[in-house]
């Protein structure tokens, strides 16, 4: 892939196909973890962390283990085993080397695990047959999409929070559903970026 | 046993619903929901693996250290993941292809998980198996409910047959309408169970999928919400 190739991937990753609001990969950490813009940031800050981590891990999984023996059908359980060890990896350098980040990023690790971001990431720079340098550049490109939208979507929440004009029964969760739904109407107005 | 048993079924599909009363799996509710052929597809084979890996986890509960337990549950569940890959690229290769990588991803679904860690490591492998029968059928109605009401307005047409005279709004086939459909169905589900509780009872205490969430317990994160909360 050229320079201007790997450029457009990256945006397109960011806007067009915003991992949680046009792909819907990572909904639960989207819901559940953005009432608190502070939060938000941390486990969007962690999330392109391991994305990042993660995507090169299973690239060289896949491609110098994974096809030389034939075992391309086994790149569920590997790729799913390999974040589970990377994560808890990570979670155990961090403690001894940085203990300040870990006390803002390494709470959200284990939540990662099963985030299916992370797998769907891996799943798709897979699908599309991406070279390293494209599978990281998209890998870092949807991890930032993520913590932007994350971020977003927190800020919007925080000012929403105490609003009386909402219907009891639609408060917390429903809400927070219908906001992403017009965020994801105005994120595609991106669409027309790339052609 | 069978009345318990069939309390085990029903608890899935309506107290602890997944999707409408424990808001958990909402990546592949709001992804494949865009027509019912995709949300009964993806019903099913989630259906498929949680009853699968919910029984050879209660079959397993008592030879598994607890502190491995996590990566052996997701190990299992990878498993029957690869089996039902598998079974759908050779008997229903389209659906495999409308469903896309939303079928690995199963493995990450937390329903799976978390029936796992709440009731398959802690009860009998029949209960478990039931557990996983009405999680799995509470998921497929929800998925199947959600499918209709965006096929219909969405593209006007029931599981491919048209059925509407009007011109129907795409977006709700779009991203942005499984988020607002998903949103408005979950309000109704709590206006409903609340009236079903008598006028004037407060609605269901808003729950956070987070909170729902099979890692919960190893969550630092949750343990500060809750520290605050109190």
């Amino acid at each position: 892939m050229t320079m201007t190739e790997l450029l457009l991937l990256f945006i397109s990753s960011i806007f067009v196909h915003n991992i949680l609001l046009s792909r819907f990969l990572g909904c639960c950490p989207f819901m559940g973890v953005s009432s608190k813009l502070k939060t938000a940031q941390g486990m969007g800050a962690a999330v392109v962390f391991v994305i990042v981590l993660a995507s090169l891990m299973t690239w060289l999984t896949y491609n110098y283990l994974l096809v030389p023996l034939h075992l391309e059908y086994l790149y569920t359980l590997s790729f799913i085993l390999v974040i589970a060890a990377l994560v808890q990896f990570v979670e155990l350098a961090l403690k001894k080397l940085n203990p300040v980040l870990y006390k803002s990023l390494g709470i959200f690790l284990p939540l990662i695990t099963t985030n299916c971001a992370v797998l769907g990431v891996a799943v798709l720079n897979m699908n599309e047959g991406y070279g390293l340098a494209a599978a990281l550049v998209n890998a870092l490109g949807s991890s930032l999409g993520f913590l932007l939208a994350i971020s977003l979507m927190a800020g919007i929440r925080e000012r929403i929070e105490d609003n009386e004009g909402i219907p009891v029964s639609l408060k917390g969760l429903p809400m927070a559903l219908i906001t992403a739904g017009l965020m994801s109407i105005a994120f595609m107005g991106f669409t027309g970026i790339i052609k | 046993m069978s009345k318990k048993g069939f309390g085990i079924i029903t608890n899935g599909i309506l107290s602890e619903n997944p999707t409408f009363v424990q808001c958990i799996g909402l990546c592949p509710t709001l992804a494949v929901t865009t027509s019912v052929a995709n949300g009964v597809g993806m019903g099913l084979a989630a259906t498929f693996v949680l009853i699968a890996s919910n029984a050879v986890i209660s079959l397993l509960r008592k030879m598994v250290p607890d502190e491995v337990r996590i990566p052996i549950f997701i190990v299992v569940i990878a498993g029957f993941v690869t089996v039902i890959e598998f079974l759908m690229k050779g008997f229903a290769p389209e659906l495999n292809k409308s469903l896309g990588i939303f079928i690995p991803l199963i493995v990450v679904n937390c329903i799976i998980l978390a029936r796992a860690e709440a009731f398959a490591s802690k009860n009998g492998v029949i209960a478990s198996a039931l557990d996983g029968v009405g999680m799995g059928l509470g998921f497929t109605i929800a998925l199947t409910f959600l499918g209709s009401i965006r096929e219909i307005f969405g593209a006007g047409t029931w599981l491919g047959m048209p059925v509407v005279s009007f011109e129907p709004a795409m977006l709700i086939v779009l991203a942005p309408g499984g988020f607002i459909i998903l949103g408005c169905c979950m309000g109704a589900f709590r206006a409903i169970q609340a009236r079903a509780k008598g006028l004037g009872a407060a609605p269901a205490e808003a729950a956070t999928g987070c909170g729902c969430c099979a890692m919960a317990k190893f969550c630092q994160k949750n343990k500060d919400d809750c520290e605050e909360a109190k």
